[in-house]
């Protein structure tokens, strides 16, 4: 039972982190960025190529050395990040939203098949394993490499939520998530902030890719096709464009795949996934933190 | 120097052609009004001159500084600042987030805070409701919200457009005795409103626009007795 518990908020953690940068995308500019999850796929990737040149790593210097490529594709990932809204889809923001979701439809290809060609098809090994040291807590087995990633993870999404809601910067992104002429009408360079979401939303997608890296070991060119369909109905099941909901919707998903593979077996756990989407999408497309506010029209 | 000046605007949306050649001056320290049917082109007027809008031709210039097709958050750091028609505040943003939203293009935070000081003593009501979600005001709190936003940023020129849409006549006052104070303390305003008779009421000057072009204009005064503008504007009296 508590196994259970721990591997879903283990999963969910990377689903939350993933979904955050779909909600913030959809947030700021009402754009289901299916090339999200090629970005978590790009980061997987970049943390290969940066522990390759790297070289040989020993044992106890794997978790330092993976916290310092963690740092180093979350700045690379994001820049892919502003450099695809840059080019894709920055020319389209008046654009009818068809136009958008298909043009990000087209990145998404472009990533995967871009990776196949510059890395070819067959999974890459991933050349950092944490070693397993496992401890008992609540009867769950939990090895130190998941403790320390999902420290990593909690650390990623409470940072984050301290940037929208108390910084400067924060209040401007929610300024132009609601109202982007109003914003401009107070200073706000729209543009400028528009990039900032995007970094910081593909720089976590990118921690989350060498984070399963790492702990899966293996690392391909078309794995973030489903998890961006999960991170996207993490984001649903929370409330898309709410942060903290976002959160809870990764969390969520995560528990109830864990439960739901237990009960029903492991080729039941996609549908889990998309039955819930489809339930939330009818029932309570808001989501369950969605836009509690009360407005006057 | 004049605070704004507009020379020979043309602005088109597609294929309408909503602004032709207006011309318009705002002095230093003045009220001017810009009056206007629906569709006259008054708040095209305003996006032209606060970067919303691309003009096709002519030219804008603020305190004799060229800034025709400039970016609306350049034109706002340089003190010209747009109150859009219907209010606009951040709905789900507390009244003191929308105020120190009107302080993120300036630097010293200190100054930030004064500035929101002098709002909250010239607007007490949003004071007493610092801590409420915007879009929970009522429409005239809201209007008070949109200035006192406006003001945090420190303007020199504020455009404001239909400040008194959908107000009571008793609130309406109110705004408009805000809006003679800020004045007071130096700053122009180019008031657009269709409630002609509260604008005359405040305005120095005054135009009339048909069409995307001026068709009149004169001092306040004038143009209260004029009977076009009584027959058009102030309900033929
Ligand atoms: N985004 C737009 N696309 C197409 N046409 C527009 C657009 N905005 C304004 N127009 C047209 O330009 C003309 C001027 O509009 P504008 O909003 O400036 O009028 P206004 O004087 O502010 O009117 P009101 O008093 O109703 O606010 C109108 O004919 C309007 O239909
Ligand atoms: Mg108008």
């Amino acid at each position: 039972m508590s196994q259970l518990v721990w591997n879903g908020l283990f999963v969910g953690s990377f689903y939350a982190l993933v979904a955050l940068g779909y909600s913030m995308v959809y947030g700021i500019i009402k754009l289901l960025n299916f090339a999200h999850g090629d970005l978590y796929m790009l980061g997987a990737f970049i943390g290969f190529a940066v522990l390759g040149a790297a070289g040989g790593v020993s044992a106890g210097m794997a978790l330092p050395l993976l916290l310092f490529v963690l740092v180093l594709t979350m700045g690379v990932t994001g820049l892919a990040g502003v450099l695809l809204e840059r080019v894709a889809y920055r020319r389209l923001r008046g654009a009818p939203r068809l136009s958008l979701l298909i043009t990000a439809v087209g990145a998404s290809f472009a990533l995967e098949y871009g990776m196949r060609a510059a890395s070819g098809a067959d999974p890459r090994v991933y050349p950092v394993r944490l070693g397993g040291t496992s401890l008992e807590v609540f009867g769950a087995r939990v090895t130190l490499q998941q403790l320390a990633l999902v420290a990593v993870a909690v650390l990623l999404m409470i940072g984050l939520n301290l940037l929208v809601t108390r910084s400067r910067e924060g209040r401007a992104m929610r300024a132009v998530a609601l109202d982007p002429k109003a914003a401009a009408l107070m200073g706000i360079d729209v543009d400028a902030v528009i990039s900032r979401t995007f970094f910081l939303g593909s720089a976590l997608a990118g921690a989350a890719g060498v984070m399963a890296g790492a702990h899966y070991g293996k690392i391909d060119f078309m794995m973030g096709f489903l998890i961006g369909l999960k991170a996207f109905t993490a984001a649903v099941i929370g409330g898309i464009g709410n942060i903290p909901g976002t959160m809870l919707g990764g969390l969520l998903l995560g528990l109830l795949e864990s439960f739901g593979t237990f009960w029903l077996g492991g080729e039941w756990r996609d549908v889990f996934a998309f039955g819930v989407l489809i339930l939330f999408l009818t029932v309570r497309p808001t989501g369950l933190l969605g836009e509690r506010v009360t407005e006057r029209v | 120097m004049a605070a704004l000046e507009i020379d020979g605007l043309d602005v088109h949306y597609g294929g309408v052609h909503a602004l032709r050649g207006l011309s318009l001056t705002v002095g230093e320290g003045e009220v001017v009004a810009l009056l206007g049917n629906n569709g006259a082109g008054k708040t095209t007027t305003l996006s032209a001159v606060s970067g919303l809008v691309r003009p096709s031709a002519g030219r804008v210039a603020y305190e004799g500084r060229d800034i025709t097709g400039a970016k609306p958050s350049a034109i706002v750091r340089l003190g010209l600042v747009h109150v859009p028609e219907g209010r606009r505040v951040f709905s789900t943003l507390s009244v003191h987030d929308n105020l120190l939203l009107g302080g993120y293009a300036v630097g010293d935070q200190a100054e930030v805070r004064r500035r929101i000081d002098r709002v909250y003593a010239l607007l007490p009501r949003l004071a007493e409701r610092s801590g409420q979600q915007g879009g929970t005001l009522s429409g005239g709190e809201q209007q008070m919200l949109a200035i006192g936003r406006a003001l945090v940023t420190g303007p020199r020129l504020l455009l404001l457009d239909e400040p008194s849409m959908g107000l009571a006549p008793l609130v309406v006052a109110a705004v408009m005795d805000v809006i003679r104070e800020i004045n007071a303390e130096g700053t122009a305003v180019l008031l657009v409103e269709q409630n002609a008779r509260a604008a005359l009421k405040i305005a120095h000057r005054g135009y009339v626009i048909e069409n995307g072009t001026c068709v009149l204009t004169g001092t306040a005064a004038d143009l209260r007795e004029d009977t076009r503008v009584a027959e058009a504007y102030l309900g033929g009296v």
